[in-house]
Order: C-alpha cells, then structure tokens, then sequence
C-alpha cells in the first residue's frame, strides 16, 4: 500500500512539473497585461527543439538550452503582435499555437520512432533521498522539479518584492499611470512575454527529454490550454500555482490509478480536461471583483492616444 | 536654491489628427510663483501641459528651462529636469498600494525590498508637508483629496520644482480644496513653481499670481490676478458675456411622481453605497443630488432607471412600484435616464447618429414594425431631433462618435425627453461641456420642467444645482446629510453637509 501512495505522489509531482512551469510563465505575462494563448504552441516548439538538440549532441542540457532560446524567441511573434502594432491578444495568441504545433510537428517528423540514447537523469540528492516516504518521493526527481519550484518562488519574489515586480503589475494594472511614472511600458510587456515563452518552452522540454525519452507529435496534448486556465485558478499568484498545478499532476496520474476498476481508458483520458472546465466554471461563479484579474489584461495599450 | 528659476514655452504648436490643439502658445513661469492656465473644456490646457510633461511631442516650438532650449521626449527625462505632474485622473493603480504607487515612479527605489526602503523616506517627507495617510492603504481606498496627495508626494520626492496641476480641485470638497490652497503656498514659500490649470474662476483669482488665458488652443490673454476681475477673465475666456444666472421662473409643483421609500443598495465592492433614502419628487420640480463624486450617486441613478437592484426599499413612480424591474419596463413607465459617461453608457459610438437617436425606443411601433426597423421615420425623427436641439452635425448619417461631447449630449437629452418623460433622470448632464452647451442643455432642463415633468438632477457642479433646482439634497457617504428647498438659508452650509461634517436634520417629505 506504502509502495503505491509513494509511486502515486512521485508521479503527480511529475506530471505537475510541466504545468508549473507553464502556468508561472503565463502568470508572469499576464500580470504585465497581456494574454498569450500561444502556450501550447511554444510547448511544443520547445519540446521538439529540446529533443532534436539532445538528440543530435547527447547533451541534455544543451537541449535545454537550446529550448529555452528559441522559445523565447518564437513568443516574440506574439510579443511584436500584441505589444508593437497592438493587434488582437486572443487572435495573434491562437495563431502561434497553431503555427507552434504545426512547426514542431514538421520539425519532429524525421525523429518519430527515435528514443534517446540519454535522457536527463533524475537527480537523487545523497542522504535526503534515503528518508523514507518523504525521501523517496521528493528527493529523487528530475532536474525540471526543482527549476519549476525554483522559479515559482522565483516568481513570486520577483512580482512581489522588486521594482521590476511593481512595474510589471503596475503595467498590467494601468499602462498609462505607468507610464506616467517614466516607466517604458512596451519594454516590460515585450519582456515578461518572453519570460513567458521560456517558461512554456522548458515545460515542453520536460515532457520530451525527461518524463518520455521519445519525440511523439503532439505530446503537448492539452497542457498549455490547462496552464492558462491554471492561471486563472491560481489567480495570478506564482504560489497558488504551485498546489494548483500539482492538484493537476494528481488528476493526471488518477487516470491510471482508476483504469484497473474497469472505466475505459478513453473515458478517464478527459479528466484533466474536465477537471479544467468545473474548475473554471467554480471560478467564474465566484465573484469577479474579488479574482483580482490584472485590470488591463489583453487591453492594447496605444502610447500618446487621448 | 531650486534647479528652475525660469521656465518657458515658446511657440508651441501640437494637432491631433489634423485637428489643432495648440496653436503658438507662449508661456513662461518664475520661481516660487503660482500661473493659472485658465480656459474652457478643450481650450487645449491638458493638451499643452502633456506636451511640457513629455506625454506627447509638439510639432513645432520649443520649451526652455533656465534659457537654455531642451527636448523632453518622455515623462522620465521631464522628471529628471524636475517637472512633475499631478493629472486631472490620477494615475494611480488603484489596487495597489499608497506605497507601491510612490516606489513605482520613484527614481531611487532600490531593486530590492524596494517598499521597506520607500517607507522610510516617504514617511519622514509627509511629517514635513502636513499630509496624513495611511501608507499602507490600497489607493480603492483613499479619498479623491488622499489621492490627490499621494500624487503631490509622488511628483515632489521625485525632486520636481515645476508642479503641474491639472483642474485639482474638481473632485474635491470646499474644505479638502482649502487644505490643498494651503500646501500649495508652503510649497510657493519653498520656491516651487505651481501652474494652476482650471476653468473655475474662483480658484485661478484665489491661489494664482499670474494667469494665462487660452480660448481653442490660442492664447487670449495675460493678467496679474491683482489687477483684474472675475468679469474680465470670464470674457476672455469665452469670448463674450456670460449670463451667470438663468431666470428660473417660480412654478408651483404638481402630482407626486417618484417616491423612493428606504432604499438600500450594495456598491462594485459590497459595500453598502446608499444607505436608508427616502425622498419624494414632484412634476414642475427640478430635485437635486449634490455631492462629492463617489458617494452614491451613480448606484441610486442606476437602481432608479433599473440597471441595478436594490438590496431593500421601494421605488414607486406614479404609485406603481418599479422596484428591480427591467430598464425597458421602467422606460415605458415614462422614466428617461441622461447617463454619467455618455460615450460608454449614453450611445452606441459605432452607430449611426440616427440609430442612436432611438436607442431604449426602437421597440416602440413608431419605429418598428414586428422585426423591422422603420428607416425612413427613424431618419426623420433624427433630423427633427438635430434640428430641435441644435445638434452641430453635419448629416444624420455619420457615427456618432465623430461629434463633440456637447453635440452628443445635446442629442441624448433630445432623445431621452422626446416622449415627454413623467421622470427625467440626470446624472452630470453638463460634465465637460463648454459654456455655450451648458448654458443651453440647462435651459433645456428648465423647458422640460414647465412642460410638467419632474426632474432628478444629479451633479457635482454646486451653480448648476442653485441655478437650476427648487430643492436640494446633499447625499455623504450613501446618506442624505439634509434635503433643503433651493432659497433656505442654510444651504450656505452647503461644503459643510458634502463633507459630512454637518447634519441637518430630515423633516421632509410629506
């Protein structure tokens, strides 16, 4: 019974990892003001760079390190939309999804069918991984873990204890005061956008290097979609995302956990996905002025306009 | 000794669009010295001191600090010269708090910790200066004169010298704009240099050493407060004569129309925003609501007209209760509404002028037939609308956002009293109009009161509540503080029972 609870918490830390680290990356955006709905997009274009790189040098971390540049650079599409001719968030947001999940699947074609050779090793920490129970479950995951809990406190400090952090929630709140105050409104937009992309991006780069060690074309499956909708549920607050994505780790592994009792397995692969729609209508529910939305969110801010 | 003894602007042209805002403009300002920028709504006051803060650039001109010509592009580098601005809106975060607002602006806040270290500061400043506020605060919170002073601590640790006020006053009471006055001259003493931007004569003769007069983006006029008259600057201003009083004939009022019996009614924030009012309206009687922005006005109009419900209480009009009905329902009961914010809530900006000269009455037969929308009386009951109302458009058939504020007010009051309404609700009908449109919408108002309609005008503009209403109520914080007829004496009193600090008690209403 003990074996079972530990391998279940381990696995919901795991399939949290990716949504953690998705979700901060769109707190950080939207709390600058703008919506981006390219997060399943850049997921995917990040998991397929971050598997293609490892594949070719054997090095995970380069993998990493290549995810993380280029989806920071392919949120700039959204950032340059939104922010520079400040189009429609939600249309420009698809449209790099689609052309994220489009890209990744074309890029990832050669390699469908290829397992890595190395994929990245779970770190065990010596003496704290042999206590049990706690040992077991915390101390002996992947890398990824710890750089999501890492930044979501990261986060946290950043939007709450510094300057940057006033600025990016003062531009979300209201660009123009802010800008009143000196502050260059576009420059923090296009660079919590970014901020954002890198999030999205090594979240894919967990899924295709380090919880599967194969390319599959789309292995994102839904999870960007859930991040926004996490961030939504975590109201806009790197540390209510942290259980919140977990929450949905849980509701992932519970698709197995459930599959012996005879439910089909088609039927318990919609959990999560309608585990997000009553949690977004709970929220919905509630009451509006109390969600503390940035006020300005997906607002186009234009400079110098009366 | 302050880095600005002399500031200038010279030659300043700015246009939006096409359309000029500011043409030639020359000013200039000394060291602990107060001017007065003095002009009607759209003269191009604000227009000419975002130019001067770096909000936006000026086509041609030059401003020049201590004689030496520069060029501000953006509000940090007219910071950093020691410029600072107190706007019309504040630009504060509202959900943020006192201290986020100031460390957000704040030059030197450190990377780190930045509130901690701000605290300290601030908190020794406003001993000096007299201001009271809780740091701690979200701004939601604070009064329009706390605000107020939030933004004057922002813009003087920021180190300005030049103080830019942008019309300060108009979301003050009498006695927070006397605590102002009174900061303003510590900071004159000081060698600050204030401008003084308002269209209330009153003030600019009270506070200002000098005043400039701007009348459609051109200067009209200088003058030495000292050696000049209300009368004067009031023709300058406009151009001619003012009327400053409209002759209000004596009518006697007739039937009851509205009878509102202890409403309560929550606010946006679930608080209680009116609390326990009671009061009755008659035909041939003007009713107004005065009262510092905020205190309940809007959700009282709103629940009054049907947009919101009220928690408890009864509204009945003509005896037939319309409590929390639908606003269509209360409009056939012969309601008109005049919303606050007419570009959001009086029209459809997007519109045609003559769809929006029947907004709440295309239903009606007159203009519909089952589904259909009948055009051709449509378009002549907006040409008749234009023509009736003095409507400055061009053709019935352009947006209705291309006409000015007055223009579309002057349209809505058309519409909202075509049909001769038992109950016209007026929420600040005359809020950034010029003086002509004004003028004009107020005798509007007077027409439609001896055609026997009852009218319940809410404002914050205290001469357009004497000029115009034959009782007054004076609501505080969700609460009547005193209903008096317009001629009762005790209405001199009138800051007084705004503020709160003053009751009179309610024997009215039989």
């Amino acid at each position: 019974m003990e074996d079972i609870i530990v391998s279940v918490l381990f696995r919901t830390l795991v399939a949290g990892t990716p949504l953690l680290l998705a979700t901060v990356g769109e707190v950080i955006c939207e709390r600058s003001g703008i919506l981006n709905l390219g997060v399943e997009g850049v997921m995917a274009v990040g998991a397929v760079v971050a598997f293609m790189v490892t594949y070719n040098t054997g090095h995970p971390w380069v993998g990493v390190l290549a995810a993380l540049i280029v989806g920071m650079i392919f949120s700039l599409i959204h950032s340059f939309a939104s922010v520079t001719l400040q189009a429609n968030q939600v249309v420009s947001g698809l449209a790099l999804t689609m052309l994220g999940l489009g890209l990744s699947g074309m890029l990832g074609k050669p390699y469908v069918g290829k397992p890595l050779s190395i994929k990245m090793q779970n770190w065990e920490f010596p003496f704290l991984s042999d206590i049990p129970f706690v040992g077991e479950i915390l101390f002996k995951q992947s890398p990824f873990f710890y750089l999501a809990v890492f930044l979501a406190f990261g986060a946290w400090f950043l939007l709450e204890r510094t300057r940057l952090g006033i600025q990016i929630r003062s531009t979300g709140e209201n660009p123009r005061a802010t800008e009143t105050q000196g502050i260059n409104v576009s420059m923090v937009r296009h660079l919590c956008v970014i901020i954002g992309g890198g999030f999205s991006a090594l979240a894919g780069a967990h899924l295709s290097i380090s919880y599967s060690k194969s390319w599959i074309e789309g292995m994102t499956a839904g999870r960007g979609w859930i991040a926004i909708a996490l961030t939504i549920f975590a109201l806009w607050n790197p540390g209510r995302a942290i259980w919140a994505s977990f929450l949905f780790g849980f509701i992932f592994v519970l698709q197995y956990l459930l599959q012996p009792l005879g439910i089909s397995p088609n039927f318990l692969a919609i959990l999560p996905y309608a585990a997000t729609l009553i949690i977004l209508l709970i929220i919905s529910l509630k009451d509006h002025r109390k969600l503390n939305a940035p006020a300005m969110l997906a607002e186009p801010y234009k400079r110098g306009e009366r | 000794m302050k880095k600005i003894q002399r500031l200038e602007m010279v030659d300043i042209s700015k246009s939006f669009h096409g359309i000029p805002a500011n043409k030639n403009i020359n000013l200039h300002v000394e060291s602990g010295e107060v001017l007065g920028l003095l002009g009607e709504n759209g003269a191009g006051k604000t227009t000419l001191m975002n130019i001067l803060y770096g909000l936006y650039q000026p086509d041609s001109g030059d401003i020049r600090i201590n004689g030496k010509n520069i060029r501000i592009h953006n509000p940090l580098e007219s910071i950093s010269h020691g410029i600072g601005m107190v706007h019309q809106h504040f630009m504060l975060v509202q959900n943020h708090s006192v201290i986020e607002n100031i460390a957000l602006g704040y030059k030197d806040t450190p990377f780190f910790f930045p509130k901690v270290s701000i605290r300290k500061k601030v908190e020794a400043f406003s001993k000096e200066f007299n201001f009271s506020i809780d740091f701690e605060k979200k701004i939601w919170q604070l009064s329009a004169g706390e605000q107020q002073r939030v933004e004057i601590i922002k813009a003087l640790l920021n180190g300005a010298d030049v103080l830019i006020l942008d019309e300060p006053t108009s979301v003050l009471t009498p006695q927070e704009i006397a605590e102002l006055f009174s900061i303003l001259e510590a900071m004159k003493k000081n060698g600050h240099m204030i401008i003084f931007i308002s269209h209330k004569l009153d003030e600019i003769t009270q506070i200002c050493d000098r005043v400039t007069v701007l009348k459609k983006g051109e200067i009209v006029g200088h003058a030495d407060t000292s050696d000049t008259d209300k009368k004067a600057l009031a023709r300058m201003m406009v151009g001619r004569d003012v009327i400053f009083n409209i002759n209000k004939e004596k009518i006697e009022r007739g039937k009851k129309v509205l009878t509102v019996d202890r409403v309560n009614i929550l606010g946006d924030k679930g608080n209680m925003a009116v609390k326990d009012i009671s009061f009755s309206l008659y035909r041939n009687e003007i009713f107004g609501i005065a009262g510092v922005a905020g205190n309940g006005q809007r959700e009282l109009a709103e629940t009054i007209t049907g947009i919101r419900e009220a928690e408890s209480g009864e509204i009945l009009i003509s005896d037939k209760d319309i409590t929390n009905k639908s606003p269509r329902h209360i409009y056939d009961e012969g309601v008109s509404h005049v919303p606050e914010e007419r570009i959001r809530f009086g029209i459809a900006p997007g519109l045609h002028l003559y769809d929006n000269a029947i907004l709440k009455q295309h239903h009606l037969d007159k203009f519909s037939k089952r589904m259909f929308i009948r055009y051709p009386r449509v378009k002549d009951h907006a040409k008749a609308l234009v023509k009736d109302f003095k409507v400055a458009a061009h053709t019935i058939n352009t947006e209705i956002k291309n006409l000015s504020g007055g223009n579309i007010q002057k349209l809505i009051l058309g519409r909202e009293t075509s049909d001769q309404p038992a109950l016209l609700v007026a929420s600040h009908p005359t809020y950034g109009l010029d003086v002509g449109a004004t003028e004009y919408l107020r005798k509007q108002l007077l027409d439609l009161r001896r055609q026997g309609s009852a009218i319940l005008l809410f404002s914050e503009d205290l001469e357009e509540i004497f000029e115009l209403c034959d009782r007054v109520a004076v609501i505080f914080d969700g609460e009547f503080t005193g209903i008096l007829d317009a001629d009762d004496p005790r209405l001199c009193d009138i800051g007084m029972l705004m503020a709160g600090t003053k009751r009179i008690d309610i024997q009215d209403t039989p």
